[in-house]
């Protein structure tokens, strides 16, 4: 085990916020302490020396997955559509957005 | 500008790429469609559907930067995290710290170069219409949305805080959608949104100070709101200094019918995007060969196309103001190719020039389509006085309708026959009859008279007489 920073309380409160999450207090005591002992695990990583190691996202070093530009199949806008909880004029209806597009 | 003060301006632009399908999925790439229509799963961000990276896109990216002289990098994509209803996904999948074009620069027509700092892909989001009393969001009772354009591919290009005035930021705009078109990646279609414009505004007392506050602009979409919008911004935040305020970090919407910037949202509400690596893309890393073919791909661009007819030009000693006016409208509209194939065909350059300035460009669309060969021809018949220039231009309108043709056909359809020699004389004596004042003083040097005679000439023939050989008549007459 390596010395990181403790995760706290008002952290999760943060992420939860960013999530839009609305946590009780027994909760945020509750993935507080849940989610330090998972960051702890991972914090195992921090023992190897890995100044060498670029940052990935993935396991296999595997790069440039394309595919050709031909178009594909979509889907049945009636379909699509039956599958929203509010539409209209064949668009989805979805509540009053506060504030612009980011 | 307020004496005083300068402004600094970057400008970060979207250029919607004009693949066949979206940047993710086969779903098709097409502007106007009916609602919800070139929609699959992955576009809507259903669970369970993976993202494909489109390979034509990367190489429109790899086009654009190599025109921009970017680095061409090794690259990833991340989420964008935000709530906004515009995406499906709840995330945007977009190029953060390692974007693939950096550091490159575009020069404008008057040899300023500005500088690039990244242009990198994402994907386009969603339209909202927002249902209510005003259309915009506030006030809105709820908004729909329809995800056509959600995943279509796009390529986001964020210049140097370098330029320095509006009509520099216009200036850049103009030929970077010039760039951008000749790439073949964009339509430059400002007015369906194919490319859309922020703008990163401040000001300052002298050069020498540290940059002020800025404010970002939204929803510049078009050449000229870039303008207004940047002009109305500046003054606004002089006039806010002036009064002893101090300019907030805020983002802004141009009010296109009210000609003013308006607040969105202030620094403090800046959102925390909770930007990761896309889990379900793997790095994309363009080795040399691949660059290189882009590159050997990628046709002249409107810089050089310029140099090229300006090099013309002055190889014929033919440079004036008018002339190089000319040169940026053609290579503007694409049609600088007839130009030189007019000018390789023997006509002479002023004229191929000024043909297709001002006659094939009043219809680019079919003038880009139109044959070489017949324009050559027309104008040829044009240069050796077969036709007179009135004749030569509507000959010019019936090749651009029809997308080429014999001109000589068409002329003598019009009943354009080159008035033989004998009848010119006749009907250039008529017209000196008809003004004796103007030819005394015509013969006495008034040379400009000689357009009192051409237009009476021209009105008995019905426009069929040539302008030059009526003057070399007079000319002959006067002795």
């Amino acid at each position: 085990m390596v010395d990181t920073p403790r995760l706290t309380r008002e952290d999760v409160a943060h992420v939860a916020g960013l999530a839009r999450l609305h946590l009780s207090d027994e909760e945020l005591d509750l993935f507080t302490g849940q989610l330090a002992v998972v960051l702890d695990h991972a914090a195992d990583v921090a023992l190897l020396d890995l100044a060498d190691v670029p940052p990935t996202a993935h396991a296999m070093a595997v790069i440039n997955v394309l595919r050709p530009d031909i178009p594909g199949q979509t889907v049945d806008r009636e379909e699509v559509l039956a599958a929203a909880p509010s539409v209209e004029d064949h668009r989805f209806r979805v509540p009053r957005i506060l504030g612009e597009a980011p | 500008m307020t004496d005083g003060w300068v402004m600094v301006i970057g400008l970060e632009v979207h250029c919607e790429l004009k693949t066949t399908t979206k940047l993710f999925c086969g779903c098709p790439n097409m502007f106007g469609n009916e609602p919800n229509t070139n929609v699959c799963p992955v576009c809507l961000g259903l669970p369970g559907s993976l993202p494909v990276l489109n390979q034509k896109a990367v190489e429109m990216a790899m086009a654009i930067g190599t025109a921009l002289n970017c680095e061409i990098r090794p690259s990833t994509f991340h989420r964008k995290n935000y709530f906004y209803p515009d995406q499906a996904k709840d995330y945007q999948i977009s190029q953060y710290d390692e974007p693939i074009n950096v550091d490159g620069w575009l020069e404008l027509p008057d040899g300023f170069r500005v500088g690039i700092e990244r242009a990198h892909m994402e994907e386009d989001t969603g339209k909202t219409t927002h249902a209510g009393v005003t259309g915009r969001i506030h006030g809105a009772d709820y908004s729909l949305v329809d995800y056509n354009r959600s995943g279509v591919p796009l390529v986001e290009i964020v210049s140097c805080p370098d330029l320095r005035t509006s009509a520099q930021a216009r200036a850049y705009v103009t030929e970077l959608r010039s760039v951008l078109v000749a790439t073949g990646a964009s339509d430059g279609k400002m007015e369906e949104g194919s490319m859309r414009v922020d703008a990163n505004v401040s000001v300052r007392r002298s050069a020498d100070d540290p940059f002020g506050t800025r404010c970002e602009i939204k929803n510049l979409n078009s050449v000229r709101s870039v303008g207004r919008a940047i002009d109305y911004e500046a003054g606004r935040q002089i006039a806010l200094i002036e009064s002893g305020e101090q300019i907030m970090q805020q983002t802004r919407h141009w009010d296109e019918d009210a000609s003013r910037t308006v607040m969105l949202r202030s620094k403090e509400d800046a959102y925390d995007y909770r930007y990761f690596l896309e889990p379900d893309l793997v790095p994309l890393v363009p080795d040399s060969d691949w660059k290189e073919a882009v590159a050997d791909a990628l046709g002249m661009m409107p810089a050089q196309r310029r140099a090229r007819l300006a090099d013309l030009l002055r190889d014929a000693g033919n440079v004036t103001d008018a002339r190089t006016e000319q040169v940026a409208t053609v290579v503007d509209l694409g049609l600088d190719d007839l130009v030189v194939e007019a000018i390789a065909g023997g006509i002479p350059t002023a004229l191929a020039l000024a043909r297709t300035a001002n006659e094939a460009a009043a219809d680019p669309e079919a003038a880009r389509q139109l044959d070489p060969g017949s324009f050559v021809t027309l104008l040829s018949m044009e240069a050796a006085g077969t036709l007179s220039s009135t004749q030569a231009k509507t000959v010019l309108a019936e090749l651009l309708a029809a997308g080429g043709g014999d001109p000589s056909a068409i002329a003598r359809e019009k009943g354009f026959e080159a008035m033989s020699d004998n009848l010119l004389s006749v009907t250039v004596a008529h017209a000196i009859e008809g003004n004796p004042d103007e030819w005394a003083r015509y013969c006495a040097g008034e040379d400009k008279l000689a357009q009192v005679f051409i237009g009476q000439v021209m009105k008995s023939t019905r426009g069929q007489a040539n302008g030059k050989a009526v003057v070399a008549e007079l000319q002959r007459l006067r002795g």
